[in-house]
């Protein structure tokens, strides 16, 4: 199995403060690889160093078996490593569909506008956004405004997609849907490198969770083998009986 | 070598005025992120503020400055609520243009008033002759007064409620009317603190030279020169930044011709802006 | 073809043929010279609209372009004895090329500071442009009677100069509207929203910048080249009028920003208003009185301008109007 995304040795620094200390990982073609860790944990910081947001002060990371450390967000998206924003980032005065086209024609395929106009009709029905493709994205609710990070992402034809919370603030009948929209995307072959505090999403998604905390690696493995490691319990979980419980659930 | 050093010692007096003129811009800049573009304007209003009420009332100019200060804060109070309290938290095109559109009002009507004529005010201070160098009276008074207004301004900013209020909304405007600080109120005072502040630095520069009603354009100019060189919303780094342009003014007029000043002025503004958008003297946290 | 079903297409010939056809036919030269301005006009805002409408840069120097053209231009064609339209085509290119360069620095700033470079841009050029002795220093360059020789003369010059304008206004016109359609033009678009949002979804966005700040100069030098060639004398003064930038903005906020149709149409109406209100006894002396007041009041209560206005209010219009 050759990994997609292989990190190693990653580490950031902000003043005094090590956000991210170095942390290795990969994930294989087509995995889905959960990231939990309390908040502050450097997680989102995680991200932007493998989309090329932050520099990394030193470590490599490998995609698809070329060097991407270091490059500039537009070239990693184009190179195939989609990402969605924690907090939403619509482009606010352009439809839901403009914001799909503008996903398709600076992706991976660097699609024509007719071909990332079709792309992008496409992908909002599948994440069911079809009945709001030509309203303006300020005017989406939040649960639809996270539905369209994930489709812009998507119409990037991505091999690697990082998902920054997009279950956090969704009631649970929206967050039912949207994770039928997840196993949709990994059933075509996407990996998922995915940020999510809701365990259990995190638990019935994940072949493998990694856990971080203070920028550092604690602990990695099965969703089961982790929620399980008294280390992950004592610094995120908190009570062993929601680790149980999660775990009879996983 | 002597003439340099005489030509850099008037230079730093005028930059005592630039950096008055720059600290009502910066002030505005730094409590609202707005680029104020009625300054010029404003600065002009305060030129016919103290030519009217010394030629027709009498008096010294420099007693004329505290009216002028106060009809200055009024003038900022209706700018104020006329054009900028509704774009505030709009793109900063709309406020540039707000603020635009107002400098235009302002501009038109003095055009038309007073026509765009060379006006001069008729009294002269004397100065100090030291060897066959004179420094005017005027340009002296000009900098201590500018120097005093400054400073009662920094001690205002530190020392009084209103002025710690309008750091805190300079700081972080929703915190702190969760504070309990009408932000609306010392946005308000802020602005017009700013105007007040162009108007009585437009008032010294007619006791220093003759102008007109455009005169004021060129100080606003001047006034972004500082500005950036002092850090966008850094009243204090402002009066540094204006004494570092009179100094260069004064350091450069022996060697080139005077046509050559604002081509190394402007290249050095844009320069300055690329290489350190938050000013020279930017300590790390300045907005 | 599905061009030519285009309503824009056919906005955009009659808008020429009308400036063209009216003073053509009738030899009418006062009409001439309105229409004249008005062309400059759109020029300029429609060609402003691509940084400030499509890419969400104000440039409140944008003026610097229009006579940096008009100074190329006189040169290339007084000093150097060159022929009208070469001369404004590499002026154009000349400037074009100095604005790429020009935009790889400044573009690193967003919001007011960039707002800000732009204006010490101008003021630089005009300053140094004033000491180049080459081009006349303060005073300027005129142009002697005998340029206009090779175009038959004064008068017949003056008429091709119109058309040749008219001609980059059709230009400007079909730029704005090819780009606005184009894929560059919806990486621009995602650059006005969130620049590093676009930066994500896979848009360069320092490429994009500076080639838009680039071309956005390319027609309006052109035009600047042409309108001091008519003038007949050029000088920084004149040639780096920030009110005209200015102007060139409140035009298109006038008619809506973003939009093809709003940036002429703004330019057309400001022109017109600005010609009436100096004729008018009454209001020549508050003139800029009364186009402050207006632009005010369209900045604090219609921000779409006209175009914006009339697309809120019937929604089917918009895709007509572009």
């Amino acid at each position: 199995m050759t990994a997609l995304l292989e990190v190693t040795d990653l580490s950031i620094q902000f003043g005094g403060l090590r956000a991210v200390s170095e942390v290795d990982f990969s994930l294989a073609e087509g995995e889905i690889l959960g990231l939990i860790g309390p908040n502050g944990a450097g997680k989102s910081t995680i991200f932007n160093l493998i989309n090329g947001v932050l520099p990394p002060s030193s470590g490599r990371i490998l995609f698809g078996g070329v060097d991407i450390t270091g490059w500039a967000p537009y070239r990693v998206v184009r190179h195939g490593l989609a990402r969605t924003h924690q907090i939403v980032r619509p482009l606010n005065d352009m439809s839901v569909l403009e914001n799909c086209v503008v996903g398709g024609c600076f992706g991976r395929d660097n699609l024509t506008l007719a071909a990332a106009r079709h792309k992008a009709a496409a992908v909002i029905e599948e994440v069911g956004l079809g009945e709001h493709r030509a309203v303006l994205a300020r005017h989406l609710t939040i649960a639809h405004k996270k539905r369209l990070e994930i489709a812009r992402a998507l119409c990037a034809n991505p091999r690697l997609l990082l998902l920054d919370e997009v279950l956090a603030g969704l009631n649970p009948t929206e967050v039912a849907r949207m994770i039928e929209v997840l196993k949709a995307i990994r059933r075509q072959g996407v990996a998922i490198l995915m940020i999510e505090h809701l365990m259990q999403a995190i638990m019935s998604l994940s072949d493998r969770v990694m856990v971080l905390n203070f920028g550092r690696k604690l602990a990695e493995g099965t969703p089961a083998a982790v929620v399980n490691d008294p280390a992950v319990i004592e610094a995120y979980l908190g009570t062993p009986d929601a680790a149980h419980k999660l775990a009879g659930e996983g | 070598m002597f003439g340099v050093i005489a030509s850099m010692v008037d230079g730093l007096l005028l930059g005592a005025v630039y950096g008055l003129a720059a600290i009502g811009l910066t002030l505005i800049w730094g409590v609202m992120n707005i680029i104020n573009l009625t300054h010029g304007a404003l600065i002009a209003l305060g030129m016919f503020g103290v030519y009217f009420l010394t030629a027709r009332v009498g008096g010294s100019p420099y007693v004329a400055l505290l009216p002028v200060a106060v009809l200055g804060f009024v003038a900022g109070l209706a700018i104020y609520g006329l054009s900028v309290h509704r774009v505030i938290a709009r793109p900063p095109l709309m406020s540039l243009l707000s603020t635009f559109a107002v400098n235009m009002v302002i501009i038109g009507a003095g055009t038309a008033f007073w026509s765009t004529s060379i006006y001069n005010l008729p009294f002269s201070v004397p100065g100090i002759t030291w060897q066959g160098f004179t420094f005017t009276g005027a340009h002296m008074l000009a900098a201590a007064v500018a120097v005093v207004v400054a400073g009662a301004l920094y001690l205002f900013m530190r020392h009084t409620r209103l002025g710690k209020a309008i750091r805190a909304v300079a700081n972080n405007r929703q915190a702190a009317e969760l504070m309990g600080i009408p932000s609306g109120r010392i946005l308000a005072v802020a602005f017009a603190l700013g105007v007040a502040l162009a108007a009585v630095a437009g008032g010294l520069i007619a006791t220093l030279f003759p102008f007109t009603v455009l005169s004021g354009s060129g100080y606003q100019l001047k006034s972004f020169v500082v500005t950036v060189l002092g850090g966008l919303g850094n009243p204090a780094g402002a009066l540094v930044g204006g004494l570092l342009l009179g100094l260069i003014e004064g350091g450069v007029t022996p060697f080139i011709a005077v046509s050559w000043t604002p081509v190394i002025e402007f290249v050095l503004f844009v320069l300055i802006l690329i290489a350190f958008p938050k000013g020279l003297f930017a300590r790390g946290a300045a907005r | 073809m599905s061009l030519l079903r285009q309503p824009m297409l056919w906005l955009i010939l009659g808008a020429m043929a009308l400036f063209a056809g009216l003073p053509g036919f009738g030899g009418d030269v006062a009409l001439r010279e309105g229409l004249f301005l008005t062309a400059i006009a759109i020029i300029l805002a429609s060609n402003l609209n691509l940084m400030i409408g499509y890419t969400g840069y104000v440039n409140f120097g944008n003026i610097v372009f229009f006579g940096l053209g008009g100074y190329f231009g006189v040169w290339l064609t007084t000093m150097h004895g060159w022929p009208l339209v070469p001369a404004a085509i590499v002026a154009a290119i000349l400037v074009s090329t100095i604005a790429l360069f020009f935009g790889l620095g400044i573009l690193r700033l967003r919001g007011s500071y960039f707002t800000l470079a732009t204006i010490g841009i101008n003021e630089a050029v005009r300053a140094l442009v004033s000491n180049i002795d080459a081009w006349g220093g303060s005073t300027g360059m005129y142009l002697s009677v005998s340029v206009y020789q090779p175009l038959g003369g004064p008068r017949q010059a003056l008429w091709i100069v119109y058309f040749l304008v008219i001609g980059i206004m059709g230009a400007s016109l079909f730029l704005s509207w090819f780009i606005r359609r184009s894929k560059f033009g919806l990486g621009l678009f995602a650059i006005r929203e969130d620049e590093d949002a676009a930066s994500v979804l896979g848009v360069h966005p320092a490429l994009y910048k500076s080639v838009i700040y680039s071309v956005s100069g390319f027609l309006p030098a052109m035009a600047g080249a042409l309108f001091f060639f008519k003038n007949g004398v050029i000088q920084p003064d004149q040639a780096f009028d920030l009110t005209m930038s200015t102007e060139a903005i409140v035009m298109l906020m006038l008619g809506g920003q973003g939009s093809v149709t709003g940036a002429a149409v703004g330019a057309f109406l400001y022109d017109q208003l600005r010609s009436t209100l100096l004729t008018s006894s009454m209001f020549s002396q508050f003139q800029l009185v009364i186009a402050g007041i207006l632009l005010l009041l369209i900045v604090l209560f219609v921000p779409g301008g006209l175009i914006g206005w009339i697309g809120e209010r019937w929604p089917r219009l918009r895709r007509v109007l572009e």
